[in-house]
Order: C-alpha cells, then structure tokens, then sequence
C-alpha cells in the first residue's frame, strides 16, 4: 500500500543521506569510531576518506597559457604536432615529480595554444623554467665562403657605430645574422632517442643521438650534401658543436662530442629525452596564485556560506513552520549529496565554483517555497491535507520545471564559452540546480507524507 | 489581497526608464573599468613583512624597469596590488627582487595576460551575453506556446526579454560608477555573476508567467488584465520569499565572505534585485499594456 512504499523509499533515503553526509565530512564518522574501537577493543574501519579535488585559486599554483608558433610545420601535421609537444611537456613535468598536471592543447583562431595547470606548486618560478627548459634542437650547415666573407665585412662595417648612423647602412641586418652557419630543418622534432656514450680512447663522455626515419633519411641527405664542411649543433640557440662531416652517413645515428663532463651529458640526454620541443613556444598568459590566498578566501567564504544556510533554516522554519522543518532536513540532505557528488566525479573546486554552489542552496530552497505556497493555497480552499500535498506538487512542478531549466540553460552556455575558473562556477551551479530538484521534489515530499499523517488534521496549526 | 498592480504600470516605466538611463548615462561617461584578464597587463599582489612602502617609494624601485603607468593599491595594512604593463618571467623576477631590496615582501598572486587573451575573452563573454538571451527568449515563447490566446507566446518571451536588459544594465550602470569611483573592475567572476542574473531573473518571470498561463487555462481568455492582476496577486508572496532565501545567503556573502567574492555577491544582489522588480513590475504590466495598444490599433 502507499504507506508501506513511503516507508520503504524513507529507509532508502535515510541510507543514501548517511552516506552522503559521512562522504562530504568523513570527520564525525571516524571520531566516533575511533572512539568506539578505544573502549570497546572493536576494529570499525574509517569510512572512506576522499579529499576534495581543489583548484588552483584555491590551494595556490600555477596557470600557464603557451601560443605555439606552428610557422615551419605544414597544415595537416599540425594536431600531431601539438599533441607531441603536449606529450612532452608533461612527461617534463611529471620527470620532476609535480603532482597531477594539467597540459592541454586548446585550438582556436590564430596559433593553437597549450594550457599549463600545476597545482600546489610551491616555486612558481622553477617550474616555469623548467618547462621552457626543454632543450630546441636543430643542426645547422656552414654556410658559402662568399656569404661569410659578406656578413663578416658588415660586421665591420657597423662595428663602434651608434644606430642612428648603422641604419643609414644598406642591409644593416646581415650584419645580426649567424656568419657561418644557417639553419635547416633537421630539428629535434625527428629525434628518437639519446644516449650517453664514452668515446673508444679518450673515455669522454658524449652524446649517441638516434634519428627516426624521417629524420634520419634528412640526416642522410644532409650529410651527402656537406661532405666536408661542417655540421653545427645547436641546443636552444648555443652552439655545442660542429663537427666536420666525412662521409654520407645513413642509419641516422649521429654523435655529439665536445668537453661534457659526465654530469653535464647526462643532463643533455635527459632533456634530449624527455623532448626536444618541435617548435618554439612563448608564454602569453601566466598566473600564479600562492597558497596562502587562496585558503584565506576559502575559508571565509565556507563561513559565509554556513550562515548564509543557517539563516535561510531559520527563515523557512519562522514562515513554513512544519514544512519548514521538513524542508530544512532535506536541505541538510541536499548539501551533503552535492557535496559527495562534488567528491565523487570529482569536481574540482574554484572560489567561482563554491560562490555557485551557495547560490544553488538559496535556489534549493526556492523549489520547495513554491511547493508550500501551493499547499497552503490546497488548503486554504478546504482540500484534506494529503490531497494538498499531492496537488501542490503537482501544480508547482512546471514552474519548477520550466525556470529550472532556464537556469541550466545559462549554466550550459557558461561551460561552453568560458575559461576554467568561470567552468567551475558552472557546472557546481548546474550540478547544485540538478540536484536541487530531485531534493525538493522527491526528499521533501517523502519527508512530509511520511511526517503529515491522517491525524495530522488536528495540529493544522504547525502548518 | 488584492493589488492592482498594472493600473499604475505607467510610474513602474518611468522608474525603470529613469535607472536605465542613469545606467547608460554612467557607461558612457565613465566607461566600464575591466579587470586585467579583458586588458591584458600585470598584476602583482604581495604582502609587506614590515612596513609597506609608500606608493612614491615603489615607484621609484620601480623606475628602471621602464614599466610606463604603474597602478598602485594599497590593501588591508600590510598589503599592495600593483597593476602595469605585460612583462616576461625574466623582468618579473628582477623585479621581485628588487621589491625585496625596499621591504621584505611575500608575493600572493601573479598574473600576467597577453592582449590577445584578454580581446579574445571580451569576445567570448559578449559572446555568451547574446546567446544566453536568445536562448531564453526562444525558450519561454516554446514553454508558453499553449497559450497564445490573447497574447501570442513568442510576447512573453520578448517581455522578459526587455525586462532582462533591464536586469543586465543596471548592475553594469553601477558597477561603472563603482569602477571609476572605487577603481572596482569588472572581473570574470562579475561576468558569470551577470550571467547568473540572467538565469535567476527569468526564473521569477516564468513563475509569473506560469501562473498567468495557468489562470488563462482555467478561466478563458477574456478580461487578460484581470487574469494578470489576479496571477501577479496570487504569486507575490511567493515571489518576495524566494528573492529573501537568496538575498539572505548573498548578503552574506557579501559581508563574510572573501575580498574576491565581494563584488560578486554584490553584482548578484543589485542584479536579482532588479530580477524580482522586473518581472513583477516590468515583464507582466508589459504584455497587458501591449495586448491594449494592440487592440486600439485594431479599433483604428
């Protein structure tokens, strides 16, 4: 019969409600159980502990916005491209142990850009080093005798001049330019793998570069072409060292020798491994948030929020009475299974995000003030009291519905168009409209036809 | 009770068209102050050890690094935000360093943004603006389609509509004044905060709205400024609840919560404010005076 299913789905919502509760504040669970176990030689486990997932704003890091400059890379291999260099960056960053980056590529108009999201790092600047530390390998071939020869007398030519007077010099610019050697497109984006080597008699260390295929047909061609000249290396700018080719070399193995010390090859091959970016890369957005402000914020604003729910309580409870009660229960429910959802998915908090979770929490309460006005209304016209709350939930529901909707519509917009800070305010806000629905809508009715019985009729006044 | 409220729709215009105008009037005059994230540029927030130095004194530490406009804000007693151009990582260290030299200091927050970002952000927000108004005009004419007798559904959805316009440029009116008085910007959190106004303001028009669809279904379509005065009557009470649950839970936001928070809370409680007014008083007095002035250019 009816009552045997309210009772029923009570029990079902008094087991999800404790569950929930004790997943968003494991604190009260454990303590007692820690309690219990000291007295009583029990061993109650913990209940599951899982901490909340926290955005930058919150426990202090870093965002970084990356543009690539894809101006050398041909337009089919372009999401290759900046899938590779995502690959490495972060391999980069989890080689220096950084917990749970975040690297994405994002497409867009103009350059694809790469986002860089590092949490609860302590020394921003380091690690922005760090990954702009990967090394820009390229091999560069000497240039015609006449062309050194011409850069070298502008050279001198502009030499001890001031630059009013230098740019009155034709092609002045030669004179910037590199005089031995010129760039060619053997870069680091065709390496396969590095390896540190001893040389046979010297026992120096060096550098065992191996091409792939792409690049070691190119290495082939280049070498046949400059048989005789040298073959300059540079990492990241700085020449390292331009042996002289002897022969057409095929295989694509190449060695790099120079005075390394031991330590300093085995950084090289590190950074040679860990990726040699395929193309250059420039920071054009960069925040860093320390720690301390963020758990400030949080702080204050979790206060704000828990008066801000009290007060609401207090209202419902001084204007609906009963229902008012009821409705508060399942408020406290509500909070606690966002709150798990929160954990569960996990969604990852920003100060937006939470600021959206209060709002939904005045928003919760307002499906259930529209369902108690309605009520009221069932009885002032003289229905009995459960066919008043049937037929006030029956008559709010498409405004709930209906103005719901709205408000997830707008939610949906905001995730799409926006960044991630502006994400998070979205979807704690979509999620707190979702579940405050089911709250008001299933909880607070189960609730108040298990607590409003037949008998009820009589203290018609708590209503 | 029993309040007419659309009798005197006339001085609920003229209050509306008074703040609006105010409204537009500031933005033009004082232009609407955006946070670095639309700008582009820096900004640096760090808190003193010891004594904070004047604003003079950093500006002269400041100097050598060729930084053009330097904003300096001083906040609680230990605190500074400093706003300027965009710089590169290497600058920022030579100048954190330098800052160090004049006052021992601990940098809470950096923020660099390129001018791309920042352009590329306005037109995404704008962006957001449009389609979010669109989509819910569109929604509320398909939600109300049942009802196109006497006033066509797709009137509902342009009276919110209007009353949404209402509900965006007053906010942005003050936060313009706020912005040249206060140096308030409008940040990203004030943007979702305007969007949020969107969702929240049309919630209470689709309350009304529901009502006056609902009165039509049971008593017909005649005497439609009866119906509306008799839905508005009958739903208020409501209405003035639920704004009070969520002014509550604004307010205190606004006063305990955290300094980033602040002029969120505050941008939602002028905005819903203006929500609740609007559908009430602007929304619902919109279609009858229309469905009249439809009528008289029948009669003509």
């Amino acid at each position: 019969m009816l009552k045997n299913k309210t009772n029923l789905i009570l029990i079902l919502i008094i087991l999800l409600a404790f569950f929930a509760v004790n997943l968003s504040f494991p604190d009260f669970y454990n303590k007692s159980a820690d309690y219990i176990n000291s007295k009583t030689g029990m061993k109650i486990p913990h209940f599951w502990q899982k901490p909340y997932k926290l955005g930058l704003d919150l426990q202090g890091g870093i965002y970084l916005v990356y543009e690539a400059d894809l101006s050398g890379i041909d337009k089919t291999s372009a999401s290759s491209v900046m899938g590779g260099l995502r690959d490495i960056i972060e391999k980069r960053i989890n080689y220096y142990g950084i917990q749970e980056p975040i690297v994405q590529v994002q497409e867009g108009q103009g350059n694809p850009r790469l986002i860089v999201e590092l949490a609860g790092v302590k020394d921003p600047a380091e690690a922005i080093k760090l990954i702009g530390q990967t090394p820009f390998l390229e091999f560069r071939k000497q240039k015609t005798e006449e062309e050194t020869k011409k850069i070298l007398e502008k050279r001198k030519e502009v030499e001890g001049k001031k630059p009013e007077e230098i740019e009155k010099i034709a092609d002045w610019q030669m004179a910037l330019q590199d005089p031995y050697f010129e760039s060619t497109n053997l870069t680091g984006k065709y390496l396969a793998k590095s390896e540190i080597g001893f040389e046979q008699n010297t026992q120096k260390s060096m550098i065992l570069l191996q091409f792939n295929d792409e690049g070691a047909k190119l290495f082939e061609e280049l070498t046949a072409q400059n048989v005789g000249k040298q073959l300059a290396i540079y990492i990241d700018e700085v020449l390292i060292s331009a042996p002289r080719v002897n022969e057409k070399i095929a295989g694509g193995r190449a060695q790099i020798t120079g005075d390394f010390t031991v330590k300093e090859a085995q950084d090289l091959v590190k950074n040679l491994n860990a990726g040699s970016l395929p193309i250059p890369i420039k920071i054009i957005s960069q925040q860093v948030v320390g720690p301390t402000l963020g758990a400030v914020s949080l702080e204050q604003s979790l206060k704000a929020g828990i008066y801000g729910f009290l007060a609401v309580v207090l209202f419902m409870i001084l204007i609906y009475r009963l229902p008012g009660l009821l409705a508060s229960l399942a408020l406290v429910i509500y909070v606690a299974l966002v709150l798990s959802l929160f954990k569960l998915i996990p969604v990852t908090l920003t100060l937006a995000g939470i600021g959206g979770f209060i709002l939904s929490i005045g928003m919760a309460v307002d499906a259930n003030i529209l369902i108690f006005a309605r009520m009221k209304e069932e009885i002032k016209q003289g229905k009995s009291l459960s066919l008043a709350i049937q037929e006030g939930f029956k008559r709010a529901w498409p405004s709930i519905r209906d103005s719901n909707f709205n408000s997830l519509i707008v939610c949906a917009i905001l995730f799409l168009v926006a960044t991630s800070f502006i994400k998070g305010f979205a979807l704690t806000l979509g999620l707190g409209i979702l579940m405050s629905m089911f709250s008001a809508i299933f909880i607070t009715r189960i609730l108040l036809l298990f607590f409003i019985r037949q008998r009820m009729e009589k203290f018609k006044w708590l209503l | 009770m029993n309040f007419n409220f659309t009798k005197y729709s006339i001085i609920y215009y003229i209050i509306s068209g008074v703040l609006v105008l105010g409204a537009i009037a500031f933005i033009f005059a004082f232009g609407l102050k955006f946070g670095i994230e639309f700008t582009g540029g820096t900004i640096v927030e760090m808190e003193f050890l010891n004594q904070r130095p004047s604003n003079e004194e950093i500006q002269k530490a400041l100097s050598e690094f060729n930084l053009g406009e330097i904003i300096i804000q001083p906040t609680a007693d230990k605190g500074a935000i400093l706003q300027f151009k965009g710089i590169d990582e290497e600058t920022h260290q030579k100048i954190k360093t330098k800052l160090n030299d004049l006052s021992i200091n601990e940098e809470k927050r950096f923020e660099f943004i390129g001018p791309s970002i920042g352009q590329e952000l306005k037109s995404k927000t704008e962006l957001a603006i449009v389609l979010a108004l669109l989509a819910i005009t569109l929604y509320i004419a398909f939600a109300f389609r049942k009802v196109s007798r006497p006033v066509s559904s797709w009137k509902y959805g342009i009276a919110s509509l209007i009353a949404l316009v209402h509900d965006i440029l007053v906010p942005l009116g003050v936060f313009s004044l706020l912005g040249k008085f206060y140096n308030v910007e409008i940040t990203i959190p004030i943007i979702a905060a305007l969007l949020t106004i969107l969702g929240f303001s049309v919630h209470d028009t689709i309350v009304i709205f529901d009502r006056i669809r609902e009165n039509i279904i049971k008593k017909g379509t005649g005497l439609f400024e009866e119906t509306v005065n008799l839905s508005l009557n009958q739903t208020i009470g409501r209405s003035i609840s639920t704004v009070f649950t969520v002014l509550i839970v604004l307010l205190c936001l606004f006063f305990f919560g955290g300094q980033t928070l602040k002029y969120f809370a505050l941008a939602l409680i002028i905005g819903i404010t203006c929500g609740a007014y609007s559908s009430i008083f602007i929304a619902s007095p919109l279609l009858v005076n229309w469905l009249n002035w439809s009528k008289r250019r029948i009669k003509r």
